[in-house]
């Protein structure tokens, strides 16, 4: 099980070096008002979770986080700012309130990681039940060798079948809320509340 | 309290805290989109956390664990004259390794993190569809602006 102690640093160097850009970019998204610097970094965040994913030996999610969360959410947020405006209003640094919602939030969730099994433990609950029976048998049940994609496409093909539901009710409301409203004219306020 | 037991736990909660925060005190709809990419990251980030066993490897089979750094879907990396052609007609190929056991990390929060991340870029792009067309009707995307405009219309 121990990969040898040169590994085991060489790891844990990653992990902090990854770990530490990712604070710092969720940070620095927080913390900038021009919005398409913080789009751009909203991008180089999946970026970096794609490339942490792929250290926890999860290629198959570093793929799709690299091209749908750092690519097509990115021109979506691009496009979304070509329609907008760039720049966010001036306001406080720090907001008191949120803060401390946020910081006892946080503290109770890592309370909760006390209780959780440590990282990398084989005898966790979470590889207990069906994943056994995964990466045992998929490769003759299937008879692909990617476990991933027989449990995406067919142990958990209604998932999927979901998945894809909620996108065409997205695609839908996206298309109801902005197709055939191609008009540039004055802002009128159309639905002023009484 | 087993420091390097839970430290990437607790990156990970200080990385949703901070797109929470930022979901709260921005009045810019957009940053409060990012910000809720950052948490929905977050998120993801946790459970792939949790699929990971100590020693184990990406979840796809290895034709020969000693390829175990790149052979990734190479068919029969060596192995060309060994029965392990994955076509479904050889039903021993995953026990052929028993002998020598290859630790695989857990699949299941992957395949779950992959339908997420897909919704979480669906619920995106609604949520920036909305924004649109509040700047179309009203001109504004700040909340602060949009709650004034209401006070000031009623």
């Amino acid at each position: 099980m121990d990969p040898g102690r040169g590994g085991c640093v060489i790891d844990a160097l990653i992990d902090v070096f990854l770990l530490g850009l990712l604070v710092i970019v969720a940070v620095a998204v927080g913390q900038s008002r021009n919005l398409l610097v913080a789009v751009m970094l909203t991008g180089i965040y999946s970026l970096l979770s794609a490339s942490w994913m792929l250290v926890l030996d999860a290629p198959d999610v570093a793929y799709t986080e690299a091209a749908v969360g750092a690519g097509v959410s990115t021109v979506l947020m691009l496009g979304t700012l070509a329609l907008t405006t760039r720049e966010e209003k001036p306001g406080p640094a720090l907001e008191p309130v949120p803060l401390v919602v946020a910081l006892i939030t946080g503290l109770v969730l890592l309370y909760g990681t006390l209780d959780m099994p440590a990282f990398g433990d084989p005898a966790s609950p979470v590889h207990q039940h069906v994943a056994p029976h995964y990466l045992q048998r998929s490769g003759e049940e299937m008879g692909i060798q990617n476990i991933i994609t027989s449990v995406l496409a067919s142990y958990r093909g209604y998932d999927t079948l979901g998945e894809t539901s909620v996108v065409l009710t997205a695609a839908v409301g996206v298309f109801a809320l902005l197709g055939g409203r191609r008009r540039r004219g004055a802002p009128v306020p159309e639905a002023e509340a009484p | 309290m087993d420091v390097v037991a839970h430290w990437n736990h607790w990156v990970v909660v200080v990385l949703m805290m901070t797109g929470f925060y930022v979901i709260m005190a921005r009045s810019n709809l957009v940053k409060k989109i990012l910000g809720l990419n950052v948490l929905q990251a977050a998120v993801i980030l946790m459970y792939v956390t949790m699929g990971k066993v100590e020693g184990g490897t990406a979840a796809i089979y290895l034709e020969d664990p000693h390829a175990a750094h790149h052979g990734e879907a190479e068919h029969g990396d060596g192995h060309e004259d060994d029965e392990h052609h994955d076509d479904g007609g050889h039903h021993d190929a995953p026990q052929a390794h028993a002998t020598r056991p290859v630790t695989y990390s857990n699949p299941v929060p992957h395949v779950l993190m992959l339908t997420a991340i897909v919704v979480g870029v669906a619920t995106t792009a609604l949520g920036l569809a909305l924004v649109v067309r509040i700047h179309e009707a009203f001109g504004t995307i700040e909340e602060d602006d949009l709650l004034d405009l209401e006070e000031g219309g009623g």
